[in-house]
């Protein structure tokens, strides 16, 4: 067996490589062109486009968690899939974060070369003159009688004037570029685009937003025990909550008459006085729609109202089981309200009330029915309801709702529910020995949104710059002009080229520009002297 | 004059810009259709146009040798003068009743706070941006496409869309509604137009070079997607402006959040992310042309979509301008 057929020297050097066969470095060198290319940003920009329609159909729990809860309850089979993928917080979600995550990286990795590109091109001079101007698409010639001297010293003060950059090249030509700027508003832009994402990431992380219902009248101090609903961002900590507090002391709203919208509310104004600390002077601001309180980087919103029937429920035995307002919950844009009363202390059994709040009852055809938001005739329609209504069993239950699991409704003497009407200062007797029910009066009662959203005006510096930066990148349009003089037999021939380099310019206009210039009044010296 | 006269001049207005948008119409269509007798090179109304942006309005098929009638050309020439003087006309009219609907409201206010509204505005905007750029951009071949488009959408408003004058509700009660609509508006017609300009680009790149009829008298598709480009970049900025500035302000001062993804903010967002491609399309090898005018047309249907459809789609919008609904839905969260 003969080796000697292998030319001697191959058996050192490794196999030869398939062609299309990559080591790990060059497949790390191969990934990230792939990624930093405008092709793959690109379809980034595409993928995050097409990621967010979900967010925009299936409810999300972050911003209406309600809403949410119905449709997973209206659609048990599709939930558990849809929890499993994300889909109730898409903008949170594993798979679109790595969209805009990759999308940034590409964003950065292309960034950052360009802007070093940029850095050495900003300080280049204009390139030097083709040999054949008119080869170019864009060019013109003329004649003169200057001479060559006259007709290039010309054309940098021409060009000078408008704004571009010129040099002299060996034979005398005239290089000329302008719009340097249109590559830095670009590079500002895409930086811009970072910033907004570092704004909105901070606020992300380290805000909350949280709301709370309050009776006019009643008061609120800035921390955690008081939110009805709270979501803080995942670094969020509960020092960096202002320790404001603020009390209503009263509430306006103004209600249209007539026209079309007849009865539903115009304007409204929570009357608040607050503390910016415990030890602060105490300060008076109106809070609307639109018209928040700012304390700090905390801001207070007026975002609804509705009604609060104050009730007092004296149970069997003649002792006050519950007093207080309750919140009720408008079901239309007229308030006719929803709510539930609750007294599990009343002896011999619980009571709870389910019912209606009419703002302005009137009696159409014996169906009641509600007029208008403004509380001009307020009327209480309840059903009554005893037995165990689920409060001992530690489990947490909503305020605005009736657990009838294990309670059953009070009938009548001749079977039929049991319903009780009342206006304020009305008392109504329960059916069984339950008890009575008073409707004292009602108060109004706000709901009040408390967000603290850091990095807000780094995202608005950031969104501002990029809009700098875009128009910039849009309308500068970087050009190239070159000018060479040349003395014949007939005299001076003058070639001119122009070149765009955006490609959407109008460069024969620029170049039909400068060359008027260059062949009518000659401008600075020559007007001087005339 | 009383808030119901106001209104009813209103109404009467946009029937009148209605019908005057339609003779335009018709008068365009019988330009055109008398254009198709006549070879490209010897009309002159439809190109005479010519601005910044240079290149003839038409093929330059000069069929030499066939006897031209210059009577059909004089005619022709006529027709088309007269459909611009009309869309001139009915977007006079067609301003009268926007003024009209804002004087009609008790306080007046800025004519868009509703679906019709903003339609009309809409409407109003892509016509109007259409005859201030006509000469600079050599807009005459556009005119039947706008015009049609104009009527159809002021139809789809009027008929599906209506809704009487009602005073602002309380969330709207803001300068940015001014600032943040207006721009949006203004967005939406330059981005209408620009897309317009991509589909015919798209059309014409594919049909085969005839020597009359509408396509010829098309500029060529590389002037299609400058005009294009020329659109879609004065649209963009100012979509950005009303977006992703003035929308997240005046959404953290109504809402308590600049940003709440909302459905409308969603698909405003992705508009403006596809936007956002279809420039950096226009200057990637592989994707320029086709491609990006595919992009612009994706664009466009999101614009739209978001403009009229989302409305109908998403429920619980805090864009839905039905205001008290969605301050009860928040006001609901369940507590423990």
């Amino acid at each position: 067996v003969s080796t000697s057929t292998r030319p001697a020297g191959h058996v050192d050097t490794p196999p030869e490589r398939n062609p299309g066969e990559l080591n790990l470095r060059e497949l790390i060198r191969w990934a990230w062109r792939q990624l930093t290319s405008m092709r793959t940003a690109l379809v980034l920009l595409l993928l995050l486009a097409l990621a967010a329609i979900p967010g925009s159909v299936i409810p999300q729990r972050d911003v209406d968690a309600l809403n949410t809860s119905r449709w997973q309850e209206a659609h048990p089979d599709l939930t558990p899939i849809y929890e499993k993928l994300g889909l109730f917080s898409v903008f949170d979600s594993p798979w679109f974060s790595a969209i805009y995550i990759l999308l940034m990286v590409s964003l950065v990795g292309c960034i950052v070369p360009r802007s070093f590109v940029y850095w050495k091109a900003m300080r280049a001079a204009p390139p030097r003159a083709p040999r054949n101007l008119t080869r170019l698409p864009d060019h013109a010639t003329y004649r003169t009688d200057d001479g060559v001297d006259d007709v290039h010293e010309r054309a940098v003060a021409v060009l000078k004037k408008r704004g571009y950059r010129v040099v002299t090249g060996e034979d005398g030509a005239v290089s000329a570029e302008r719009g340097y700027l249109r590559e830095a508003g670009n590079l500002l832009f895409h930086l811009s685009v970072v910033v907004v994402l570092v704004g909105f990431a901070i606020g992300s992380l380290f805000g909350y937003k949280g709301g709370v219902i309050l009776v006019v009248g009643n008061g609120f101090a800035n921390n955690l025990t008081q939110y009805d609903d709270f979501v803080p961002g995942s670094l969020f900590s509960a020092d960096d909550m202002e320790p404001f507090s603020f009390d209503i002391d009263d509430f306006d709203v103004e209600w249209l008459e007539d026209g079309p919208s007849q009865g539903q509310a115009r304007a409204f104004t929570s009357h608040i006085t607050y503390r910016e600390t415990p030890d602060a002077e105490e300060e008076e601001y109106d809070l609307k729609v639109n018209h928040p309180l700012t304390i700090g980087d905390t801001d207070v919103f007026l975002i609804g109202h509705g009604y609060a029937p104050v009730l007092t429920i004296r149970d069997g035995n003649g002792d006050v089981a519950y007093s207080g307002p309750t919140v009720f919950l408008p079901q239309d844009q007229n308030f006719l309200s929803f709510g539930v009363v609750k007294a599990p202390d009343a002896r011999p059994g619980q009571i709870g009330l389910e019912g209606l709040f009419y703002p302005t009852f009137i009696n159409i055809d014996g169906d009641p029915v509600n007029v208008m938001g403004d509380d001009r005739n307020p009327t209480l329609s309840m059903s009554v309801y005893t037995g165990d209504l689920g409060m001992d069993t530690g489990s947490p239950q909503s305020v605005y709702a009736l657990d009838k699991a294990n309670a059953e409704q009070v009938m009548n003497a001749d079977g039929t529910p049991y319903r009780m009407d009342l206006q304020p200062g009305q008392t109504a007797t329960l059916p069984d020995g339950l008890g009575t029910v008073t409707f004292e009066e009602v108060v109004p009662w706000n709901k009040v949104q408390i967000s603290r959203t850091p990095g807000k005006l780094i995202a608005l510096g950031g969104v501002v710059l990029a809009l700098v930066g875009l128009l910039g990148s849009l309308f500068i349009r970087p050009r190239r002009v070159w000018v060479r003089a040349r003395r014949d037999d007939d005299g001076t021939l003058v070639e001119v080229a122009a070149l765009d380099r955006s490609g959407g310019g109008d460069v024969s206009g620029a170049l039909a520009d400068v060359v008027a210039d260059l062949e009518g009044e000659p401008p600075v010296e020559q007007e001087e002297k005339t | 004059v009383t808030d119901a006269a106001w209104e009813t001049l209103s109404n009467q207005a946009v029937a009148v810009c209605g019908v005057v948008y339609f003779l335009a119409l018709l008068s365009h269509l019988v330009e055109w259709s008398a254009l198709r007798r006549l070879p490209v090179a010897s009309q002159a109304t439809v190109s005479s146009g010519q601005g910044a942006d240079g290149a003839d309005g038409g093929v330059a098929v000069a069929t030499g040798g066939e006897a031209v009638d210059e009577e059909a050309v004089r005619r022709t020439a006529m027709f088309g003068r007269l459909g611009l003087l009309l869309t001139c006309l009915a977007v006079a009219v067609h301003f009268v009743a926007l003024v009209g609907r804002g004087m009609a409201a008790d306080p007046n206010r800025v004519p868009w706070s509703n679906m019709y509204e903003f339609t009309l505005a809409g409407t109003f905007v892509v016509a109007a941006l259409y005859l201030a750029l006509y000469r600079k951009l050599a807009l005459a071949w556009m005119a039947p496409i706008v015009v049609g488009f104009v009527v159809v959408t002021l139809m789809i408003d009027v008929i599906w869309l209506y809704d009487p004058v009602a005073p602002l509700t309380e969330a709207l009660f803001s300068p940015w509604l001014v600032i943040h609509v207006v721009s949006a508006i203004i967005a939406t017609g330059a981005f209408t137009l620009g897309g317009i300009c991509s589909a015919l680009f798209l059309v014409k790149s594919r049909a085969a070079s005839k020597p009359t009829g509408y396509l010829a008298r098309v500029p060529e598709p590389a002037v299609l997607d400058r005009v294009s480009y020329r659109l879609h970049a004065f649209g963009f900025p100012v979509w950005t402006f009303a977006v992703l500035i003035t929308g997240p302000i005046w959404a953290h001062q109504a809402w308590s959040s600049y940003w709440n993804w909302d459905p409308k903010e969603v698909w405003a967002f992705i508009t403006w992310v596809v936007y956002a491609a279809y420039l950096h399309a226009r200057s990637t090898a592989g994707w320029k042309g086709r491609n990006a005018a595919v992009l612009a047309l994706v664009g466009l249907a999101t614009l739209w979509f978001n403009f009229i459809g989302i409305n109908f789609f998403a429920s619980g919008s805090q864009h839905s301008y039905a205001a008290p609904v969605e301050v009860l839905e928040s006001a609901a969260t369940p507590r423990g």
